[in-house]
């Protein structure tokens, strides 16, 4: 059992079954929309534990990233008449142009001051997407023109779902791939120990910007699909302090360093607050109770636990 | 020149709840290692409660106690309840648990009071006070003379009684003070109640200028904590500097270049700041060791 987690090929293809079982079950679209909103966050989730989990770099500002991807479709389309499907590759580009230019001083910066720089980019991405209105709408947002792929219309949660679904095999094969290569063992070198792996020879900055760039391509593109799928988008709801705190908890919750563990924490905490929306006042009051509980219950997350316990049980 | 002086006072006053905040943060960060980003929401509770009870009939002043006593309980609670029993995870873990505590807060907040804005009587009166062309609120002054009061009474207590020795040892070394006797996790509990008052008495000592509402604590912590980063982190005087600096940047950023990108101007001096000097304006640089 054991093995089989850990074994990637078999991740990728229980995953893709599991994907591809699940509309089976599914009784309306309510449920394809969330099922799609839990690819689009776990998509983000991964990126995001490739920087936190591989290369031990804390981001509270990830949401932004997310942000620019969402925007670009929603201006790309609207403003300049570009394709969606183009669009979102150039909101990728930017992401990550954007990650290069302020990742290496940034990522100089270790611990708490990291937890600073980065939340405070997040909010100067959130600050900007919020007050050009004339391009943005404001904070009420704006309205996302739906994407068109060789003359079809896409739209319908269960679409969606698909393309959403796809993506999230995608990114999670690109992610084991990653691992595995002499990049993924240079982060984990800097994860255990950055003076250690800087004296045998691992470029450090480098392979931190690398993955800091790499992570923020993946927060976009989950931007992106987001859009597309809600149709509308605002600062707060894709860029927000809150949403960068949501993805930086997947992370932990699922469990750090685990690409599976980044899917369930995804799930988790997208389908715990659909369920307690009947509780529609004390929402926030749940939300942070699910969040503190979560943490002081599975500080190591739930995929390393499990792992922990098959070990200890039944090797 | 007078719009200068003017920009210069309102970026002292919010510079001041600025620095109590990043003080608070301090404490608890020295004492234990956490970073506590609920530290916003004890001045939003400090604000609130006491408009809620005097609005139920009491004088604010009344008002003003029960609220600072009920936000240290609430500071002790997210001690015992959260931080404590989360003994021994990591930074990270811990940042997730304070934010979450945040949420939590704000969430009982929009629960047991309501979602509008709400003002106090300010203390002395709403006439401004001319002084070379600016005008000056009252209350602005109050604002001041009570934060520089507890930042006086904070390095009083730290500086010269035996209670402030043991909190000093508890954040140089924590094992060591343990050794030689000191109950380490009371210091951490007496150093989040410490905390929750600072924010407290910020919190209604600001709200007749700035309003209150469930949310401002989100921000407020934010602001804290990049202007105890600012400051360099750990370091007390860098918080009170940092916290104005702070201030100052926004008053000033507001006023000459754009208001719209006040907060975002505040963002902007921090992240140069930390290029510059990555451990923050009186942090020591820290070495690895190996």
């Amino acid at each position: 059992m054991e093995r089989l987690l850990r074994s990637r090929w078999a991740l990728v293809l229980a995953l893709a079954f599991v994907l591809a079982a699940l509309p089976l079950v599914f009784p309306s679209n309510y449920y394809f929309r969330v099922a799609a909103l839990v690819n689009i966050f776990a998509l983000a989730a991964i990126g995001l534990n490739l920087l936190m989990g591989y290369a031990g770099q804390v981001s509270l500002g990830h949401a932004g990233f997310m942000g620019i991807g969402a925007y670009a479709v929603a201006i790309g389309a609207s403003r300049f008449g570009l394709n969606g499907a183009v669009a979102m590759l150039a909101g990728a580009a930017i992401a990550g142009l954007l990650a290069f230019i302020v990742g290496r001083p940034i990522l100089r910066l270790k611990g708490h001051y990291l937890a600073v720089a980065t939340l405070g980019l997040g909010l100067l991405i959130s600050m900007a997407l919020t007050n050009e209105a004339g391009w943005t709408g404001g904070p009420d947002g704006m309205a996302v023109p739906r994407l068109e792929l060789f003359g079809t219309r896409l739209r319908g949660p269960d679409t969606w779902y698909m393309i959403t679904a796809g993506a999230l095999v995608l990114g999670v094969i690109l992610a084991l791939n990653l691992i595995e290569s002499p990049t993924g063992r240079a982060m984990r070198a800097i994860h255990d120990s950055e003076i250690a792996a800087r004296v045998v020879g691992v470029d450090v900055a480098a392979y931190k910007l690398k993955i800091f760039v790499i992570s923020a391509i993946y927060a976009s593109i989950a931007g992106s699909l987001m859009a597309f799928l809600n149709g509308h988008i605002t600062p707060d709801g894709t860029a927000g302090f809150l949403r960068s705190v949501e993805l930086v908890t997947m992370v932990v919750l699922g469990g750090l360093g685990s690409v599976l563990g980044a899917i369930v924490g995804a799930a988790m905490l997208v389908i715990l607050p659909q369920a307690l929306t009947i509780f529609h006042e004390y929402e926030h009051l749940l939300l942070g109770l699910i969040i503190m509980a979560s943490m002081i219950l599975l500080p190591r997350g739930v995929i390393p636990s499990l792992l922990a316990r098959l070990r200890g049980g039944g090797a | 020149m007078p719009e200068l002086l003017q920009f210069a006072f309102s970026g002292l006053t919010v510079g001041a709840v600025y620095a109590l905040v990043a003080l608070g943060f301090t404490l608890i960060y020295n004492a234990s290692d956490v970073v506590n980003f609920a530290q916003g929401e004890f001045v939003m509770l400090g604000g609130m409660i006491t408009v809620f009870l005097h609005l139920a009939g009491l004088p604010v002043p009344v008002a003003a106690f029960a609220a600072i006593l009920i936000t240290v309980l609430v500071g002790l609670a997210l001690y015992a309840f959260a931080i404590d029993l989360a003994r021994g995870s990591g930074a990270v873990q811990i940042i997730i648990i304070t934010i979450g505590a945040s949420i939590f807060l704000r969430g009982v907040a929009q629960v047991v009071f309501d979602k509008r804005f709400h003002a106090l009587p300010p203390w002395f009166g709403s006439e401004p006070i001319r002084l070379g062309g600016a005008a000056i609120l009252p209350q602005s002054l109050v604002v001041l003379t009570g934060a520089a009061l507890i930042v006086a009474l904070i390095f009083l207590l730290i500086d010269r009684t035996i209670l402030g020795r043991a909190i000093l040892a508890t954040a140089t070394n924590r094992l060591a003070a343990r050794l030689v006797g000191i109950p380490v996790r009371r210091i951490v509990a007496l150093s989040f109640a410490l905390s929750a008052a600072i924010g407290a008495v910020a919190g209604l000592l600001v709200t007749p200028i700035t309003l209150t509402s469930y949310d401002v604590g989100t921000l407020m912590a934010l602001k804290g904590f990049a202007a105890a980063m600012l400051g360099g982190m750990g370091s007390a005087p860098g918080a009170i500097v940092g916290g104005v600096l702070l201030g100052l940047a926004e008053s000033f950023g507001a006023g000459l270049i754009s208001s719209k990108y006040k907060d975002a101007i505040a963002f902007l001096i921090i992240l140069f700041t930390l290029f510059v000097r990555p451990q923050g304006l009186f942090g020591k640089k820290s070495t690895e060791r190996v």
